[in-house]
């Protein structure tokens, strides 16, 4: 299956572009990184690859065909901010099954502890909450992971144990992974290919 | 309040407590003179209400708390019925009130921009009428009586209510956690029933206590103004209406009493929504 993003343009009411013209393509099992500095307008790429948001700008398809509006988007995102993505409310629970019932070894892999499961969001740190975030995107329909700056809350050592986790995943299920990040080390070392953004961005805008 | 605590002072371990205390302690207080009140209003039989002419016009006294009216009959017991049905129309008006605000609140935050923009015009209507002149017609209409009031403030109440209600729910609409559960393939109807509406209820609750003083006042004002129900019938506003005629003969008590009580059963109602509002808003609970 193949994610493409065919000239992409989004602006945030009368403001300037954020960027027009992208084109991006990911096939599942490829790992691809996406570099470029903060406020560069890469999550919102990311929100849009993911159904989050429509384009103003050009259109999204899976092998062609434009994404699904109902029922299980294929093309899943593990935002930034872990706290704004689960309802507060909720205990952790049923915040991790509210797509489907992971399985006890991808739990274990990502380090998600059976006791976090009965407390609220707000009891979990940032870095707890993401795994469960990671977990809950993980479903059977998934075939496209965006992680957007997934891991940067996390420490180094707890970051490579959830890239590991994160990574076994996506080989096991032949997922697409879409990285975003400014940290193009981890990029280097976890991705096939890294796309840099910025350069993306100045071609396209000054070719016709 | 919390400007008076010079700077250093230990506030995280004393004042949030009391205060919460306290509120809570105003809440059982308020609660617990609302239901003496309605059992007050329940006990009291049909037969302190008759006519008793040898006693009329009599200041109040141990025997006659709030005094007699000028056909002799006791004004506590009229006051407390009233009351009673004073509480009953605005349990009712505020129930059904709420129900309407929840629907269209919600209607309005999830059915789609077209529902919403009727809706936004239907609250706009109303709340640019004043609330007593669409009260009297659609209690008018209806067919007057307790009926015509009840169905006038039920359909009158809802408007400012459904109007907080709909912006909650469409705060919460725009929610990341939302939008995932969107893309997790849950319907509209999901979402409204698990993600929003329990973000709505404690707004629910106090604006239905809030509804009720609202309703009582209405009540008492469309009764006051004859448009409601027959003279005999115990209710706030007929008293008080009635007793207009005596003031001038020096019957203070036929006003005063029954007047005072609607302002404190009123007031009671506005404590009560006020604090447990303070209590359920995750902002202001320790204030």
């Amino acid at each position: 299956m193949r994610l493409e993003g065919i000239g992409l343009g989004h602006r945030y009411g009368r403001g300037d572009w954020l960027f027009q013209g992208v084109n991006l393509s990911l096939a599942t099992g490829e790992i691809v990184g996406l570099a470029g500095p903060s406020g560069s307008g890469k999550t919102t790429l990311g929100r849009i690859l993911a159904g989050h948001e429509r384009p103003l700008l050009g259109r999204v398809t899976l092998d062609g065909q434009p994404c699904p509006s109902k029922g299980y988007h294929p093309v899943q995102m593990v935002l930034q901010h872990p706290e704004l993505a689960v309802n507060p409310r909720w205990r952790i629970r049923r915040v991790l099954e509210e797509s489907w019932q992971p399985e006890p070894a991808v739990l274990e892999a990502l380090g998600i502890e059976e006791q976090w499961l009965e407390r609220k969001p707000v009891e979990l740190s940032g870095g707890e909450l993401q795994r469960i975030c990671i977990a809950r995107a993980l479903g059977p329909g998934t075939r496209f992971l965006i992680a957007d700056e997934m891991t940067t809350m996390l420490d180094a050592i707890t970051q490579a144990q959830v890239w590991h986790a994160v990574l076994e995943v996506a080989r096991a299920r032949g997922l697409g992974l879409l990285v975003i990040s400014h940290d193009r080390p981890l990029l280097g070392r976890l991705c096939q290919r890294v796309i840099d953004w910025e350069e993306q961005i100045q071609r396209e805008y000054h070719s016709p | 309040m919390r400007r008076s605590i010079p700077p250093g002072a230990d506030r995280s371990r004393n004042r949030p407590l009391n205060l919460r205390r306290s509120t809570l302690l105003i809440i059982a207080g308020t609660a617990l003179m609302l239901l003496a009140i309605l059992i007050i209003g329940l006990l009291i039989d049909e037969q302190s209400l008759v006519t008793q002419p040898q006693l009329r016009n009599q200041a109040p006294s141990p025997s006659h708390w709030f005094g007699t009216d000028w056909l002799g009959r006791d004004m506590f017991a009229r006051t407390m019925k009233g009351l009673l049905l004073s509480i009953r129309v605005g349990l009712f008006g505020a129930v059904a009130s709420t129900l309407l605000a929840l629907t269209f609140g919600l209607l309005a935050a999830t059915g789609g921009k077209r529902v919403d923009r009727f809706i936004s015009w239907l609250i706009d209507l109303f709340l640019s009428v004043p609330h007593l002149v669409t009260l009297i017609m659609i209690a008018y209409i209806s067919g007057g009586g307790l009926r015509g009031i009840v169905i006038g403030i039920a359909l009158t109440h809802w408007p400012s209510l459904a109007r907080v209600l709909r912006a909650e729910a469409m705060q919460i609409r725009q929610a990341e956690y939302v939008r995932i559960s969107e893309r997790f393939g849950k319907s509209r109807f999901w979402i409204a029933r698990h993600h929003v509406l329990p973000h709505l209820l404690p707004q629910l609750m106090v604006g239905f206590l809030l509804l009720f003083p609202h309703a009582i006042l209405h009540e008492a004002a469309i009764t006051f103004l004859g448009l409601g129900l027959s003279p005999h019938q115990p209710a706030i506003g007929i008293i008080l209406n009635e007793s207009m005629r005596y003031l001038s003969t020096g019957m203070w008590w036929l006003a005063i009493f029954p007047g005072i009580s609607l302002i404190i059963v009123v007031r009671l109602f506005g404590m009560l929504g006020e604090r447990l509002g303070m209590l359920l808003d995750p902002r202001r609970a320790h204030e």
